[in-house]
């Protein structure tokens, strides 16, 4: 039998035998039995080296023509069972991606509106170099009214509806505080007697700019009074502000809050005992549809009291209405609230329904910024 | 208060029309809360005639009416009125009307007890005239049939309803807010003069004037007493104009001089008071009351008086509370012959005191406790007794008079500048003082400083920013310049407090953890404050608006859980919301804490990923979270197993900073507490109080400590221990972390068993302790030791030993 014959049975041996491999381990075994050490292929290599150099010079690239065509043929052969069994594990490893996952916390969990309407306000007032200030809830007669020239059986203090705790061993009684003024008056108190002493804020040195974001407490309830709820106020005192840029201040404000171009104020002459001259003001607003529309249409909406600080609350907190001078006005954070989330009923807001909750509440990382927008 | 385009126009001579009236008064400052123009709103009722009032067949009180309306045809009408009577007159709706007081469109056809009902004869309070109830309007036998009702009663006028603010006694009467008007440039004011003249007497007085009673020292709210005795009245329902003005603006008609003081009060801000003479009984005095005595009021309720309060008494006892309500046993009524009238001043501050001591609301006190005209005692009685003469005849004897009025007779120093120094705008000096004179100021002066006297009606104005407002109502607000505020730095300044931040940080952290924010009641019932060691005196409420809303919390706990509760039974009882807001731990600014709180309750959300039920650690793990985000080291935190008292005494701890500054509790509700709110699921909480964490120490930003790497790979090794029952797992962790600190980086418990191969009594706790070489690749020497140590030390600690 010549070198040819054998060749060419090897040939026909193997490339059957690697047709056959149905595996990997199966074509390795043929992978050993022809290019192994003691392989079919090899043991005909090994011929070679006994040859005369005439014989060898034919055999040799005959030979290992054959363990080139034998090897590529493996690979090609190895390369079609990997891709199969690759398709045969990806069709068993088919999983179902429309079942649902387990919602991510942050999908659920909401922020009140009321957080998210005074984070908005914050971030408002910050850029305008405001700071917060606040005051204690339970607060004394003094700095809720008299401090804040209401005289003593004044009709201005009955409009207030007034909460009264249990009197104390001396007989007086606190009271919650029917609106976030006192903290003008702590306010001023701490800037004109440094150092500061007292509660939450720090020293305050003139000129002042706060805020007074807080909750107050009214001797009522219905659809729009609750006998809790929040205000805001804001104050501002040094040498020379006036009614010319507490309009600015406010009308900066409700474009911004709003987040609308524009917003017309009406001022009308009104009467809060701790500000002279004092303004009501309504914001032009359109009532027609079921939503409140700011800046825009033909209707008024009074949103805010304001004024210029009067001279009574000045000379009470030790400054000199001669010298000292500025403006404070207080709104309400639900009502602003209501007006721009479209929510009317203002008890629901303190219910802790989660329905209602969920419907109006904002997103954990939905934080109101003025580089990011108020509201995303 | 109300009034009427007509009524205006009786003080201002003016040719504006509504629209320019309304917008003027709001734009002064009497802020118009509605104009209505009731010729439109009441066109559709009509005078009709009803025919006949039967008995209905099923119904003691209902009657079956035939109606004759003017459209030719009877209209069955099933009536509820007390008063409807056979062949009367009075005011009809059709189907399809609109009732303005009932707030409704009358239907078609409807069958009220199995009869037809065909329209609505009306009561003046469902056409909204007045708040009169007692049953349908009765009008004269001659009102003609059919015709429009608004027509009959000349109800077509425009009628403004304006809000007065406290300040403003002086425009509580129609004649003051004409003078306002005429002011701002509206019309000219017409004069008093005439009708206030003086009215020549006949005789002396059969009643003295008033002594005034007083000892030093006691409150007297009288200041000025007039009276005017008029002989030989003729008292008997007023004149139709007098009627018709008086129901324009809801006030019932009553009689002559009732309705005359009523005239006098809206028109001219000045109440006034009629007694019948002859019903008096001896002498008549000022005094403060008796204690024990009464007032039959003309409210028909019965008053307590107390001797804060002035009454204007006779022999037996008050006829009168001083300023604020008249007595029905001195009343004037159609039998009156003799008649006494009074027109006084009072002390504001002493009206409004016992107008809210006794909580009597009346057209009097509203003005007396926002102060009137002085100036005007006399005239406003010279008035009255005009009228009383003009319309019920009889003759008028000598005043009695008693007391002063007080005249503040103000002066204000007024540099004008004040006026662009706190409103920014630009008015030359003769401007404002055109607008001062106009509203009754005297300016004198030259120079920058004016001297400004405030009329006898505007005690209010005391000071500069007083006159300042003055200008500005007149010239218009909206003439004020926008001028921006200038900006104080640059970019501005941090705005927050530390504790504001936390309390930022801490709300959107829990929502981050889907927790949903709330907002309760700061309020809560006594048995609940109690229950979370409140409850003291100072800080429950002298007047709770409900009694379950009783106490400052102490605790945001309660309001959370009544709002697990409510949702609960809404069908939502799995829930995790949260609160970050104040607790009153003392009524003192330094005794309200901010807390952050939150609760899970009922099941775990399912999932085919499979769900852990709800247990202690989550809400130890939402405390952890919350105080990490604040910027604190989680490590730093001390764990005491002792349960607050809300909670499950085996599952629940305490946090602490320190061994005395607690600063939260966590735990798993006391199963006594949640069968008592009847909560079915479990529930789990925290509380973690925002002002015991301290403050970090105030230093500007500092970098960090250089960051070590090292170049060598830590190595794992585990071991599980047996230990008993009851050692925590805190102990063991310190234990082993603490056997090399140099060595050891982490220790983690991975597996927590007890059961099958356990001893009774005992647990195993697997830990994997990780060794993060720093110098050297550790070699198993190295590793065998740290084990060693790692063995030996949670031995001692916790008598443990490792699990075979």
């Amino acid at each position: 039998m010549s070198l040819q014959d054998d060749i060419a049975r090897l040939r026909t041996e193997l490339t059957g035998a690697i047709a056959a491999a149905t595996d990997e381990a199966g074509l390795d075994a043929v992978r050993v039995a022809a290019l192994g050490k003691k392989g079919s292929v090899s043991a005909l290599l090994a011929t070679l080296g006994s040859m005369a150099p005439e014989d060898r010079k034919t055999a040799g690239p005959a030979i290992n023509g054959l363990k080139n065509e034998i090897s590529a043929a493996i690979d090609a052969r190895g390369a079609d069972l990997r891709g199969a069994a690759l398709d045969a594990r990806l069709a068993a490893e088919r999983l179902d991606v429309t079942l649902p996952v387990k919602a991510a916390p942050t999908t659920e969990g909401r922020i009140h509106p009321i957080s998210q309407v005074w984070d908005e306000i914050t971030a408002i007032f910050s850029d305008m170099g405001f700071k917060i200030a606040e005051g204690p809830d339970i607060e004394t007669d003094w700095y809720n009214f008299t401090a804040l020239n209401f005289p003593e059986g004044h009709p201005a203090r009955e409009m207030h509806d007034t909460f009264f705790l249990q009197p104390g061993p001396d007989g007086t009684k606190k009271v919650l505080r029917t609106h976030t003024s006192p903290v003008q008056i702590r306010s001023m108190l701490r800037a004109n007697e440094k150092p500061a002493a007292g509660y939450l804020t720090g020293a305050v040195e003139p000129p002042i700019r706060i805020i007074a974001p807080g909750r107050t407490y009214r001797h009522d309830s219905d659809q729009t009074h609750t006998p809790m709820f929040h205000q805001v106020e804001g104050l501002v005192i040094d040498k020379e502000s006036h009614i010319g840029q507490l309009r600015w201040v406010l009308e900066e404000f409700l474009k911004a809050f709003f987040e609308v171009p524009g917003v017309t104020l009406r001022f009308r002459p009104s009467f809060f005992p701790f500000t002279e001259p004092s303004m009501e003001v309504d914001v032009q607003c359109d009532r027609s549809g079921a939503e409140v529309k700011i800046g825009e249409g033909s209707d008024w909406l009074e949103i805010l009291g304001c004024g210029m600080v009067h001279p009574n609350v000045l000379r009470n907190c030790g400054l000199d209405p001669d010298v000292y001078q500025g403006f404070a006005w207080g709104m309400g954070i639900d009502r602003l609230a209501m007006l721009k989330y479209g929510m009317n009923d203002l008890r629901a807001f303190f219910d802790a329904d989660k329905r209602w909750l969920d419907h109006y509440g904002f997103k954990a990382f939905d934080m109101p910024t003025l580089f990011g927008g108020l509201s995303s | 208060m109300k009034f009427t385009l007509d009524w205006l126009k009786d003080h201002l001579d003016t040719t504006a029309d509504a629209e320019t009236i309304s917008t003027a008064l709001t734009a002064i400052g009497l802020e118009v809360e509605s104009v209505e123009d009731q010729g439109k709103a009441l066109r559709a009722f009509v005078v009709a005639h009803v025919v006949s009032a039967e008995p209905h067949p099923n119904s003691d009180h209902l009657k079956v009416c035939k109606v004759d309306a003017g459209t030719g045809t009877l209209i069955d009408v099933v009536c509820g009125a007390p008063n409807a009577v056979t062949n009367m007159k009075s005011v009809f709706a059709f189907p399809g009307t609109y009732i303005p007081g009932k707030d409704f469109t009358l239907k078609e056809g409807v069958a009220i007890r199995g009869q037809v009902s065909n329209g609505m004869l009306c009561s003046a309070a469902e056409l909204e005239l007045s708040n009169d109830h007692d049953g349908i309007i009765v009008l004269p036998d001659d009102a003609p049939i059919g015709v429009p009702y608004v027509d009959y009663a000349e109800l077509n006028g425009v009628v403004f309803d304006i809000s007065i603010t406290p300040n403003r006694g002086d425009a509580t009467g129609i004649y003051g807010v004409a003078r306002d008007l005429a002011a701002y440039g509206l019309g000219t004011l017409s004069p008093v003069d005439g009708y206030m003249a003086p009215v020549a007497s006949v005789g002396a007085s059969p009643i003295a004037p008033l002594p005034q009673q007083f000892a030093p020292g006691e409150p007297k709210a009288i200041r000025k007493f007039a009276g005017r005795y008029i002989k030989g009245v003729k008292n008997g329902p007023s004149p139709e104009w007098l009627q018709r003005r008086l129901r324009a603006v809801g006030l019932r008609p009553i009689n002559a001089l009732a309705d005359i003081t009523n005239f006098v009060s809206l028109g001219w801000g000045r109440p006034l008071h009629a007694y019948d003479a002859d019903k008096v009984a001896g002498t008549m005095v000022l005094r403060n009351a008796r204690p024990g005595e009464k007032l039959d009021g003309l409210d028909n309720r019965e008053h307590e008086l107390d001797a804060t309060m002035c009454v204007i008494a006779d022999d037996q006892g008050p006829l009168c509370l001083g300023g604020i309500l008249g007595g029905e046993r001195s009343s004037c009524t159609d039998g009156t012959v003799n008649m006494f009238m009074e027109c006084a001043s009072w002390d504001p501050d002493e009206i409004a005191r016992t107008g809210r001591k006794t909580g009597i609301v009346s057209d009097a006190r509203y003005r007396l406790e926002r102060s009137v005209d002085p100036a005007l005692t006399e005239p406003a009685l010279e008035l009255a007794t005009r009228l009383v003469i003009e319309l019920c005849g009889g003759e008028p004897m000598e005043p009695a008079i008693s007391g002063d009025d007080v005249f503040p007779n103000t002066i204000v120093e007024f540099p004008t500048s004040e006026v662009r120094r706190l409103t920014g705008l630009d008015l030359p000096e003769a401007r404002i003082i055109e607008l001062l004179t106009r509203l009754g100021f005297v300016a004198e002066g030259a120079g920058t400083t004016l001297q400004v006297k405030v009329p006898s009606w505007r005690p209010d104005v005391t000071q500069k920013a007083d006159l300042v407002e003055e200008v500005m109502r007149m010239e218009g607000l909206d003439k004020v310049p926008v001028d921006p505020l200038p900006r104080l730095s640059g970019v501005a300044p941090r705005m927050l407090t530390t504790m504001q931040n936390r309390r930022r940080v801490a709300k959107r952290v829990l929502a981050a953890r889907g927790l949903d924010e709330a907002v309760t009641w700061s309020f809560i019932s006594e048995a609940e404050a109690k229950r979370f060691g409140g409850g003291a005196p100072e800080l429950k409420l002298a007047n709770a608006i409900a009694a379950d809303l009783s106490d400052m919390r102490p605790s945001l706990l309660p309001g959370l859980l009544a709002a697990v509760r409510r949702n609960e039974n809404r069908g939502f009882a799995d829930l995790a919301i949260f609160e970050v807001g104040q607790v009153f731990l003392s009524d003192k600014p330094e005794g309200q804490h901010t807390y952050a709180t939150a609760i899970r309750a009922g099941a775990a959300p399912k999932s085919w990923q499979g769900s852990a039920p709800l247990s202690v650690f989550d809400a130890k793990a939402d405390l952890a979270a919350v105080f990490d985000a604040l910027g604190h080291d989680i490590g730093k935190l001390q764990l005491v197993a002792e349960s607050p008292a809300w909670a499950h005494p085996g599952r629940g701890g305490r946090v602490q900073l320190g061994p005395t500054n607690i600063i939260g509790w966590f735990g798993e509700l006391h199963p006594a507490w949640a069968a008592e709110l009847d909560l079915t699921g479990p529930v789990v909480a925290f509380e973690l109080d925002l002002d015991a964490i301290p403050e970090p120490r105030k230093k500007p930003t500092k970098g960090k400590p250089a960051l070590k790497l090292s170049d060598l790979m830590p190595v794992d090794r585990d071991f599980a221990f047996l230990v008993d029952r009851a050692v925590t797992a805190d102990k063991l962790l310190r234990a082993a972390r603490n056997a090399d600190k140099a060595l050891i980086s982490g220790v983690e418990i991975f597996d927590l068993f007890e059961g099958k191969g356990v001893p009774e009594g005992q647990k195993s706790v697997a830990i994997r302790v990780t060794l993060q070489p720093t110098d050297k690749t550790l070699t198993d020497e190295d590793i065998e030791k740290v084990s060693t140590a790692i063995v030996g030390a949670v031995a001692k600690a916790t008598g443990g030993t490792l699990r075979s």
